[in-house]
Formats: C-alpha cells, structure tokens, sequence
C-alpha cells in the first residue's frame, strides 16, 4: 500500500473509532460459495482488542471525514480543524479484501461524512458493498451507517448488500439534538429508522435477505444533560417500536478541539457501563425502566454498584430467594446468578436439592449472591435485614482512574 | 488387576470410541483402567482388539466426548469412560444435572476447547507469499490444545477460493480451494515471513485504539499475552499504552477553539437538493439500480411525452419487454394498443410505465416464467413510480390492474369493484383491467364482452382526460 494511502487509512480510522457498534454478531449463518470468500457465523468473532479492551473485529472506517454538517459532539464536524482525507470506493473494497483475506477481520464497518449531498454519500457507500459482493463473491459481514436524510430508494437498495444497517439517533432528545446537532433533524431519524423496521420485517415475511442482521443505533451519553432514566426510556421505545437489534451507548469522549458547546469533562465510564448492564435488562432479564431506575437516584443509576444490586438492595423484601422453588423470573432478580446459571438451576433441581456448593458450580459470581439465595444447606434470612449490607456488597470506594 | 489402554498422542476420538466399547462390552468398570496416551496406536498393549457393539449415547454426550479428546488433560479419557459408564448404568439424563462434579468438571473442559478453537478462529494471521498462479497464504500458529481438526471447517467455509495451510506444532491443515488435507507437526521456523499488507494493518490498529479509555488489563483478558507472538500488532501495544495518558492531555488542552468554518444554511441548502431534478436524471437512478425483485436483467422504463393528457400504469415488463427494454412491446402491449385505436387514443401522446421496473421471473428450463410481485416489491418501487409521474403531470392516471392500484395508492383495491374513476396517490385517475387479464380468458364470447367493456373504460378514460383544465 502507498504511503499516502497508509495516511488515509489512519485518518479515516482514527475518524470511525468513536462509534461504539463494532460487533458482527446476529448475521445470518452463510458461508462463501466456490471461489469466493467470507462467512458469517452467527456469533461474531473478535479478531483483535485495542489496549481500551475494545474488540477489532471488523474494518471500521470513514468513506471519508469532510462533512457538511456541524455536530458539536463529532471530531469530524464541518468547523473541527482535524486532517481530511477520502477514500475511493475501490480503496476501501481492495482494503477490505486485503485484510479479510489474512483473517485479520470478520468485514467491514462503513461510515462516512456527509459530502455533496446525503444521497452522493449514502450512494458510494452502497456501491462499496455492492461491489463485495457482486464483483468478488464477498460474503462476509457489512454493515452500512445510514444517512438518514436519504432517499428511501437508496437505503433500499443499500439493504440488499448489508447484513446490518444503522441510524444513529445519537442524543436522547429532540432538544439536545437541536442544541448539538442543528442541521440534523429528529424526524428524518426516526423515519428512516421506521423505513428499516418496515423493511426488515417485510423481508423476512417474503424470505428475501434485507439486513438480515437488523439495524442497531448509538446514543452518545454525557454530552448533555439527559438522565439515564430518559435515555433508557428512549431505547425500551426503540426496541419495541422499531424492533432494534442493539442500542450502542457511547460515553461522550474527549476529542481534539472539542466544541465550546460541549461540556469540559467526559462522564465516568463507568456510566456507560451501567447503562450496558441496564439495557441487559431490559431486553433479557424482564426489568421495567421504572425498576432499573428506582435503583438509582434522580433519574441516574448507581455508579458504585450494578443495577441489579441496586433493585435488590432496594427492594429486600422480596429475598432471599429459595434456589430449589423460587420461579425463574425472581431467580433472574437474583445479583450475581445470570440467566445461563439460571437454566441451569432450574434443570438440575428437578434432579436433586440443591445445596451451596452445587451453586457454586453452576454460576461465576455467586459472592454477591451469598445473603440473596438460600440452599437446602444455606440460609441466610437475617442479613437481608442488616444495615451495612450496601457497605458489604460495595466494592471498596476507589478513585476511579482512567487509567488504571 | 489394572487393564492399562494405550492411545495415540492428541485427540484420538477413533482410538478412545473402540476402546470404550470393547470395555463396556467387558463391563469393565472405570476405577479398573489406566488411560495412557503417547504410544503406538495399539489397546490393551499388544493384539487386536474385536469390534465390539456400538454404545447409544444420547447425542449431548456423544458431542461432550467430540470436544473432550481435544483436551490436553491426560485424564480426559478416564472422566470421559466415567462419564459413559453412568450414564449407561441407569443415569441416561446425568449430563442435565450440571451441578454433579464430573458433569462440571466435564463442561470447563469442554468450554476450554471451545474457547481454544475460537480463539485459534480468531488469531490466525495468514501471510501471503507468491506461488504459481496466484498467492499462498499461510500462518503459524501454537493452539493450547488438540483443536486442529475442530478449527479446520470455519477456514474452510471462510477462506474458499483461496489456497492457505496452517501450521501448527501439532499438526498442519491445507486447503488447495477444493480439498482439505491435514498434515504433520510443523516447526515455526517453516511459516512465512512479513506481509506487505501488515503495515496498514498496524496502522489501522493504532488508529482504532481510543487514548482516552485505555483498560489494558481488559485487553489481555480477552487476548491473553501468550497468542501475542504471532499477532503482528501486538508489539505496538506497550507504546500505545505508555502515551495514552500523554496524548490525552494534549487533547483536552487544544478543546473548545472557535470554529471557522460555519455556515449551516448552506449544508441544510446542499441536503435538500439532492431529489433528482429531471425525469431523465431519476431514469438514470433507475437505471442504474438493483432489482428489487428476483430475476430483471435490466429496467424497463417508461415512455411517452412529459405532460401527456394519460398515463398507464402496468404491473410489470414482461419476457419481451425485458429483451427490448421498452414498456408494453409484448402481447398485452398488442392488445393494449389495438384498444387505444379503437377508441382513438394516440399511442404516442400517451405516456406508459409499468409499476415494478423489473421483469420478475423463474427460470425453468430455457423459459422465463413470469411471477407477480409482492405487496412489499411493489412498495419498493413506489418512490419511484410517484417522482415519475410527478415529473410527467399527466391529466390522468390510468391503473391497469391490481398491481398499478397497490401502487400508486398503497392500498390493495379490488379491481372489479373499483372500477372507474377514482383517485389515485394525488392523481385524478381511473382504475380498470390490464390487458393481460384479457389475454388469459379462455371462452371466446367471455373474452369478446371483456374486451368490449375494456374499450367502453378506455373510451371513459379518453372523455374524462380531455375535461381536466390544466
Ligand atoms: S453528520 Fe454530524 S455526526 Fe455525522 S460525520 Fe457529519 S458532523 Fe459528524
């Protein structure tokens, strides 16, 4: 490769890493034809991890970073002073097959500023994955950003070629994305979204392939003054409305040349974690936004400890929980005993009574689950009513270090 | 007495599944063997040993043995005996019970390999080194465990039309793009050396890293240090991690400078005019997109005369219109054409376009069949179908058909009831039969009547179309 298509590939990437999706999970099964490369396995593989212990697993870059728009809260925006540079749809088809073929990534992850005009953009990056896949039997993973001011048409026509489609709604609420985000319009978000959900859902009615991997979304969290009760709430209407495959939150992260609108400091990591944990949930475990956020305070979770804790130090009157009768769901509302564990739990006991130490083999995390739980050989009613039980069950108050 | 049984080094599934059977077909009890590996491929120590019956496994545990051998641990075939002695002695469902201590130590083994043959999926690096018609890619790589065989149909089913070995310290796989082989022990000093292509790819993995959210001890727990020496972007690593906090600092020190360049109106001004301008322009979109149903081999798109008084709207090209590229050229156009005579409608100061762009169609044998395109393909279509005629303005919008109907109000409207005037997606317009639906009536005096009814609707359409004011 040319020095200064080297270049490109730095800026275009260093440009690409502050979208939080990276996964491949959820494509359908699929494997090259004679003559062809790519696979898709259903889980996703992560091919390397960054020292930020992100996973690499695909190609995540720019189609290029000049863009005509000026969101505050993005390195590429048309008033940031940041290098530019622009792929050709060649470049990025050859990178792509340059990397695959050495299994150094399971696809591709396209995005781009918007130049000229939404469809020139949204344009080229279909032609990137029309051209995988016509012109070289790729059938590995794409997935495509939208430009959701988009024609319809062409969204279409990107969804025969993508396995995933996205649409960043990225801030919580309208207003937000007023203040940050001027030219972008909420509306035509969510309309685009809408026209995904239709699709895919269509699509699947008439065995066609269209995004078979769903469409996803990312929110970026701390760049305004949104609680996380409220941006919980947007995703549950996300999930159910537009039948989303994922909600990526994206701590708001510090960037060169940060916008005056922007605030100074980041928020913990720490926040975007628990709000991962919250949104598991959400979608696996049964919780109500209502309940996450009753474990919090003012709208915003715990940071000290999880949100499942934080519902079950709240809410002590419903444990402990006999392992060997309780129903699944209250099982689920155990801290420490995930859903995997809980399957497990329910499989054996019909076998036998289950006493502590075949607990302890069936779940990672059972010290957290101590006072909540009680075997054929484990009771531990009282501490339930103990005052230091949050104290107990925190983990010692650190300096949260960025860099430990 | 202790009966000793002597397998082959790594995963000898075939070794392990005779001997179990010829000992359970003894009803030799675990705690009376002794597994050793390493040896010639001999059980017992010396002779034959006779095919004895096959055990009826469930399938859980059939699999659970598949993944075991794998394991390094020299006691696998011991726990594995175990394991099949109950569960054939009367606890069939034992491997439900996932709390009992052979069942869990059993399933960390099992996750172990998997977590192995993911791994080895995951970090392989392939180099590519020229060879005769084209390149070879090979990589080396050191699995934990014996997962050869099990890691070797993911690379098969990824890297097809490409010829690839790896080579591993227990063994190689080759794969030629037809044909699997799996080879012996390779020594490192036998894989390839750099690749020209794993400078951008160090460059791509430092632009990836995020200074600010640096968690390194995250980083090793997911790529734990000893795969690190034959992943070439491993030794950027403790440079990234050194300056992390560096460049940080400068980040947030060079934050909030005043912009430049802002000027919204003109982004939101570029944005809005992307719709094409002409109807040439949005033929050349069409043209020059995907078929969005099965089959099309190019768009048919319509014709006539911007500002026609009429519009017909068709379902969709058929075999002829395919081949010429032309809207209503085949038997329903015929028809179609004879009927506009009859009541005196100039074909050419009519404009005709189908609602589906593409011929959808089977192919059977040397025929093409024609299939009817979903309420979903139609709907597909329909940004276009609505920015034609508005670029068209016809006074009127003839639906020949169901389809035309679906399309251009997005309703699914029976025909023979609506039949007439009626409006049309914002159009003034008329809703009738298509003409292939004429084609297709097999009695004689049935089809005479329809056709006459179908020229009594065309005569209506030419009435109404000459009263719209423009
Ligand atoms: S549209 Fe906004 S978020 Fe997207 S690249 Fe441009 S400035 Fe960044």
């Amino acid at each position: 490769m040319a020095q200064s298509s080297l270049d490109k590939l730095r800026i275009l990437a260093d440009a690409a890493k502050y979208d939080a999706s990276c996964a491949s999970s959820g494509a359908e099964k699929r494997i090259a034809k004679p003559g062809g490369i790519g696979s898709t396995t259903g889980s996703g593989i992560c091919h390397s991890y960054t020292p930020d212990g992100r996973c690499v697993s695909l190609l995540k870059i720019l189609l290029t970073n000049y863009c005509l728009f000026d969101c505050a809260y993005c390195i590429n925006r048309r008033s940031s002073n940041v290098r530019r540079a622009r792929f050709s749809v060649d470049e990025v088809v050859d990178l792509t097959l340059g990397f695959y073929k050495r299994n150094y990534i399971e696809g591709l992850f396209l995005s781009s500023g918007i130049i000229r005009s939404p469809d020139y953009t949204m344009e080229q990056m279909m032609l990137v994955a029309r051209k995988l896949r016509r012109d070289h039997g790729f059938a590995g993973y794409i997935h495509l950003k939208a430009i959701p001011e988009a024609s319809p048409w062409l969204l279409e026509q990107a969804g025969l070629f993508a396995d995933r489609m996205s649409v960043n709604i990225e801030l919580a609420s309208d207003v937000s994305l007023k203040r940050l985000a001027p030219e972008k319009d909420s509306r035509s978000i969510s309309s685009a979204m809408g026209q995904m959900s239709e699709r895919i859902a269509e699509a699947r009615e008439e065995r066609r392939s269209f995004a078979p991997a769903g469409q996803s979304t990312q929110m970026i969290v701390g760049a305004d003054e949104t609680t996380d009760e409220a941006v919980l709430r947007t995703s549950a209407t996300l999930y159910s409305e537009y039948r989303l495959k994922r909600v990526y939150y994206s701590a708001f992260s510090p960037i060169p040349e940060a916008s005056p609108n922007l605030p100074v400091k980041a928020p913990p990591l720490r926040r975007e974690n628990r709000l991962y944990q919250a949104d598991w949930l959400l979608r696996f475990y049964g919780f109500t936004v209502e309940e996450i956020a009753a474990g919090g305070e003012g709208g915003m979770l715990d940071l000290r400890i999880d949100p499942k804790l934080a519902y079950a130090l709240k809410h002590r009157e419903r444990f402990p929980v006999d392992v060997n009768s309780a129903d699944r769901e209250l099982l689920l509302r155990v801290p420490g005993l995930g859903s995997r564990a809980v399957d497990k739990i329910i499989a054996s006991r019909r076998q036998t009574r289950l006493r502590w130490e075949d607990v302890a083999r069936l779940s990672g995390g059972l010290r957290r689950a101590r006072v909540f739980l009680v075997t054929a050989d484990h009771h531990p009613a009282r501490l339930i009513d103990r005052a230091d039980l949050r104290d107990r069950l925190t983990p010692p108050a650190r300096q949260l270090n960025l860099f430990e | 007495m202790k009966r000793r049984v002597e397998l082959q080094e790594g995963a000898d599934l075939d070794g392990f599944r005779r001997a179990a059977r010829a000992l359970f077909a003894g009803q030799v009890p675990p705690e009376d063997i002794v597994w050793t590996t390493g040896g010639i491929p001999a059980l017992f120590g010396e002779g034959q040993v006779p095919e004895a019956p096959r055990l009826a496994l469930p399938r859980a545990v059939a699999d659970l043995v598949g993944l075991v051998v794998c394991h390094r641990d020299p006691e696998r075939y011991a726990l594995l005996y175990a394991l099949i002695w109950r569960v054939l002695h009367g606890e069939r469902d034992l491997l439900t019970l996932a709390s009992d201590p052979l069942v869990h130590r059993l399933a960390m083994m099992a996750k172990t390999i998997r977590r192995d043959v993911h791994k080895m999926h995951a970090f392989v690096r392939f180099r590519a080194v020229p060879a005769d018609g084209g390149e070879h890619f090979v990589a080396w790589f050191e699995p934990d465990h014996f997962v050869l065989a099990l890691a070797a149909p993911f690379f098969v089913d990824r890297f097809r039309g490409m010829r690839w070995s790896i080579l591993t310290p227990v063994g190689s796989l080759h794969w030629d793009t037809v044909a699997l082989a799996i080879g012996p022990a390779a020594d490192r000093r036998d894989a390839a050396g750099g690749d020209i292509i794993e400078e951008s790819w160090r460059g791509y993995y430092e632009s990836a890293f995020n200074p600010a959210r640096v968690n390194p001890a995250l980083m090793r727990a997911e790529m734990p240090k000893r795969y690190w020496r034959n992943l070439p972007e491993a030794n950027l690593i403790p440079g990234l991690v050194r300056s992390a906090a560096s460049r940080v600092g400068e980040m947030t020190e060079r934050a909030a400078v005043p912009s430049a360049k802002r000027n919204p109106e003109k982004a939101v001004a570029a944005m809005s005019d992307q719709d094409p301008k002409t109807l040439e322009a949005l033929n050349s979109l069409i043209a020059a997109s995907e078929p969005m149903v099965k089959g099309g081999t190019r768009a048919v798109l319509g014709e006539g005369p911007i500002g026609a008084d009429i519009a017909f709207v068709g379902e969709q090209p058929g075999d002829q219109e395919d081949i010429e590229g032309r809207p209503f050229v085949g038997p329903a156009g015929v028809m179609l054409d004879r009927a506009m005579r009859e009541v005196g409608i100039a074909r050419s100061r009519v404009y005709v376009t189908n609602a589906v762009k593409h011929f959808k169609y089977e192919q059977r044998g040397k025929r093409r069949l024609h299939q009817s395109p979903t309420a979903g393909e139609v709907k597909h279509y329909r940004w276009w179908l609505m920015r034609e005629l508005a670029f068209v303005e016809p006074k009127l919008v003839v639906a020949l058909g169901a389809t035309a109907v679906l399309a251009l109000t997005g309703k699914a409207l029976p025909v023979t009831r609506m039949r007439g005037p009626h409006e049309l997606g914002g159009h003034k317009g008329f809703i009738t039969v298509h003409p292939s639906y004429l084609l297709r009536i097999p009695d004689p005096s049935a089809k005479e009547a329809a056709y006459a009814q179908f020229l009594d609707d065309l005569s209506a359409v030419r009435a109404l179309s000459a009263e719209v004011e423009r």
